[in-house]
């Protein structure tokens, strides 16, 4: 299964990479892909996640193919 | 209607020109324009410099709906939705929400609901750089007026 993680704005300052690939059969929802790019941070508390460009939550169901996308609060306007 | 992201500085009073003159004269009777600018201080400090990113794709095909299901909602005849990534400096345009209707009560009530959903849910980050040279993030949207979103 591979899936694209992305890693935006203060997040991807934290994390040290904007995007990585991952494929990994023992990941099934976002916070899987989180855990297996990032083990050695806990998921921030005001995070926000989307799949393929729709927010979602944490726990949602990934497969194969999709996008996961973690930021923080959104500040545009 | 005309959504989009731009990463070049841009006019907000030409491009509401340019919009309108594609209306047809006579079909409409309120416009409501909300242009947010760059101030040169926040929370204290001065910002010299403030640097715009967006999740491409994401940004775009939530605005085109938000303005579809505005646009549909409350009977509005025309919308334009311009706002800036990449680097820009105090006293430029970041967004431009313009609304045409046949009345005003539309035209406010949906130019407000736009830029309500666009400070709130469309996904843009600003990171300013202060007067010493160094970088913060921006971690939260001022409130808005009053809650407009359902």
């Amino acid at each position: 299964m591979t899936i694209t993680v992305r890693f935006f704005a203060s997040l991807a300052d934290r994390v040290g990479r904007r995007e990585e690939l991952i494929s990994n059969e023992g990941i099934h929802t976002a916070r899987d892909a989180w855990m297996h790019c990032v083990s050695d941070i806990p998921i921030p508390g005001n995070a926000l996640v989307a799949i393929n460009q729709e927010y979602s939550d944490f726990d949602a169901t990934i497969k194969e193919g999709d996008e996961v996308a973690f930021f923080p609060p959104v500040t545009g306007g | 209607m005309r959504i989009e992201v731009l990463e070049s500085a841009f006019d907000p009073w030409r491009e509401v020109f340019k919009q309108e003159s594609s209306l047809s004269p006579g079909s409409f009777g309120a416009t409501a324009v909300f242009v947010g600018t760059m101030r040169d201080m926040n929370e204290g400090d001065t910002v010299t410099q403030m640097t715009l990113e967006h999740y491409a794709g994401m940004t775009e095909g939530h605005l085109s709906q938000l303005a579809q299901q505005v646009q549909a909602d409350h009977e509005i005849l025309d919308i334009v939705i311009l706002h800036r990534v990449g680097t820009i400096t105090p006293g430029d345009p970041i967004v431009l929400v313009g609304v045409w209707s046949e009345h005003r009560a539309e035209a406010f009530e949906a130019c407000e609901k736009i830029v309500e959903y666009l400070k709130s849910q469309a996904p843009f980050w600003k990171k300013e750089r202060l007067s010493d040279g160094a970088d913060r993030w921006v971690e939260h949207n001022t409130a808005g007026p009053r809650q407009v979103l359902n």
